[in-house]
């Protein structure tokens, strides 16, 4: 066998390791979630399954509720986000100027901020404003939120868009938005779908702002999740159950998604 | 079709001044080629006039309307990119089509100017094609057919053909004179191959350093070359240039002393030139020859190479700092070491002076 062979050996067998601790607890769950209350405390594999814990879960709350605040959420967030964050990397990769790159960190900076840090002055504009607990008030939050990062991912995938292309296209007749929408958008489509993505999952499982700021109206998934560990005492596989059920709907929709981001796209027009 | 016309002309970016003084006149019709080194302003100028770049000072005018302020689509212009800047998601079809349907033309029409200018370019049968699957020269053509679907008034090229391969260059290169031949519109050229500027050009615009240094016919600037820079830019290989002082005046002739010793007369008009003032000679590669007589310039070969049809010989000699180069028949052999006696006819020679400007030449060749 050549080294390079066990090389390659080693490393499978690496990434095959990393991968299975990370993806462990969500297989604990997975399991737990098919066990009883009494099997659950047990991390033993060999238990008759049941149904018990999903159906107690759908008897004890509105599980379509949460679904359906959790999708209105990421999805009309990630969106907003990024109407508001296209026009913005357009005009930062296009048209810099001397601020440009500092305006950029310091829009990322806001987010190595601690949330927690300006909890009490958000809670309270959401009270005043009567968005506390509702689902507009957490999609402003929730855009807020991820607008920094949807800036600098479109910024990077637009910088790499030829800017002679866009030059061409406004001789050719075309307004900023015109080069945005048939130029800019369609050649960096597997890159901004890839950032949407990102942005559907963030928001899916941001539980902070969701728990602070939601409690019957606007709770999304997240907020599902944390009433089964309650101060009456933990239920494991009630717990399990509603994790699974709250975790499922994305997992899904980043398996079936991942094999469309992969496919690149190349700039056949420049040499 | 339109004239062109620009009036101190400056650019700035910030506080840098890339650009200044420009004054330019483009006849309707006329072929303009921009050369000059890397960085001399070339394509700045050309980005202006397509209205990609702000005007920081002066005026541009194309046909009788001012143009500083009017959006690059309203120029009536079409530029052709060194990238060529295909739009890489459209077919070859929607590429050129683009324009056309954003002004809101019929399917017809679009169609129409599509077809023409597919056959002008013969890439016909590949409209269906995106970019990619195109070889370089084919992708070219459709950057030139896209600008001709515009039927603009001004075509601008940016090194159009730098990212060719030698023999397509060539190829290419006949195609554009044909082209100009063809629709007689006003095309302004710019690019760094000098065969290009002098091949293509009804006339030359040399640029150094964000200045106009001379415009002229390729004829004027080979023959007539205003200052060193040009004299230098323009011929290859380059003119040679020789320190030396002026020793006299004889006639029509100006006697130059050069440094190390030699004795050349150079047929200029002599203006305000005086004994003792410091000149450079030039002489281009094919007028500096071997010579027997008094008036000569001594030099040692250093090198030669052939090129089939004729050689150049590299030589030493103390008053040329960069070395000297002649051109002489492919028979003749010069071995390293050998001591040269070259000289130059009187006519074809040009004198500087110590600002580098050049003084008028006298009773000039007309063909070299
Ligand atoms: N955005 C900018 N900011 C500052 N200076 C600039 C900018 N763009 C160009 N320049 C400067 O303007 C000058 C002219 O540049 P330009 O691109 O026109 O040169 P060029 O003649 O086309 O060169 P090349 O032959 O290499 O293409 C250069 O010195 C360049 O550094
Ligand atoms: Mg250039």
């Amino acid at each position: 066998m050549t080294t390079a062979n066990m090389r390659q050996i080693g490393v499978g067998i690496l990434g095959w390791g990393v991968a299975l601790v990370m993806f462990l607890p969500i297989l604990i769950i997975g399991v737990t979630a098919f066990k009883t209350e009494q099997d659950a405390y047990a991390l033993s594999l060999i238990f008759t399954p049941t149904l018990d814990s999903f159906r107690e879960v759908f008897e004890r709350s509105h599980y379509s509720t949460f679904v359906y605040n959790s999708m209105a959420v990421s999805i009309i967030s990630t969106l907003l986000s990024l109407v508001i964050a296209v026009p913005a990397a357009y005009s930062m990769a296009f048209f810099p100027n001397r601020k440009t790159q500092k305006l950029l960190l310091w829009m990322l900076s806001t987010k190595m901020m601690p949330a927690v840090g300006v909890l009490i002055p958000i809670y309270l504009l959401a009270k005043n404003t009567g968005l506390l607990d509702s689902v507009p008030g957490l999609i402003i939050v929730y855009t807020l939120m991820n607008l920094p990062i949807a800036v600098w991912m479109a910024f990077t995938y637009f910088n790499e868009v030829p800017k002679e292309i866009l030059e061409a296209a406004r001789i050719d007749g075309a307004n900023a938005w015109q080069e945005i929408w048939h130029l800019l958008l369609p050649t960096t489509l597997p890159g901004l779908s890839s950032t949407a993505l990102l942005l559907i999952i963030l928001s899916w499982n941001e539980a902070f702002w969701s728990l602070n700021l939601s409690s019957v109206n606007a709770a999304p998934l997240t907020v599902f999740i944390a009433s089964y560990s309650n101060p009456e005492g933990l239920f494991w596989a009630k717990l399990s159950a509603a994790s699974f059920l709250a975790v499922a709907p994305i997992m899904a929709v980043g398996w079936v998604a991942q094999k469309q981001l992969v496919r690149g796209m190349t700039f056949g027009a420049v040499k | 079709m339109a004239s062109l016309t620009i009036r101190n002309l400056q650019k700035r970016y910030e506080e840098v001044e890339v650009m200044r003084d420009i004054n330019l006149d483009i006849a309707d019709g006329e072929f303009v080629v921009f050369v000059g080194p890397s960085g001399c302003g070339k394509s700045t100028l050309l980005r202006m006039i397509a209205g990609l770049e702000d005007i920081s000072a002066g005026e541009l005018r194309i046909g009788d309307q001012r143009m500083n302020e009017v959006p690059a689509s309203k120029r009536g212009i079409a530029m052709v990119f060194q990238s060529y800047a295909l739009y890489p998601h459209m077919t070859l079809y929607d590429n050129m089509a683009f324009g056309l349907k954003l002004a809101g033309k019929s399917k017809a029409e679009i169609d129409a100017a599509v077809m023409r200018a597919a056959k002008i370019l013969h890439i016909d049968h590949l409209l269906d094609r995106k970019p990619k699957q195109l070889s370089g020269g084919q992708r070219q053509r459709v950057a030139i057919g896209r600008a001709i679907t515009r039927e603009p008034h001004v075509f601008l090229f940016d090194e159009p053909l730098s990212n060719l391969d030698a023999a397509l260059r060539v190829k290419m290169r006949l195609e554009f004179a044909k082209l100009h031949d063809d629709l007689k519109t006003t095309m302004i050229y710019v690019t760094h191959d000098q065969v290009e500027a002098m091949t293509l050009a009804d006339k030359i615009v040399v640029l150094s350093a964000g200045r106009i240094e001379q415009v002229g016919s390729p004829h004027t600037l080979y023959h007539h070359p205003a200052n060193r820079f040009v004299a230098g830019f323009i011929g290859s290989p380059k003119m040679n240039f020789l320190a030396g002082t002026v020793q006299g005046f004889d006639g029509d002739f100006v006697q130059v002393q050069l440094d190390n010793g030699g004795i050349q007369s150079v047929a200029v008009e002599r203006g305000a030139l005086k004994a003792g003032e410091r000149v450079t000679l030039g002489i281009r590669p094919e007028h500096l020859h071997v010579v027997h007589g008094s008036q000569i310039i001594p030099a040692t070969v250093t090198a030669q190479e052939s090129l089939g049809d004729h050689a150049y010989v590299y030589a030493d000699c103390p008053a040329a700092p960069d070395g000297l180069i002649l051109r002489v028949p492919e028979e003749e052999q010069y071995r390293p070491g050998t001591a040269l006696q070259l000289g130059a006819d009187p006519q074809r020679c040009h004198l500087f002076d110590a600002s580098g400007q050049a003084l008028a030449r006298v009773k000039v060749l007309q063909a070299a």
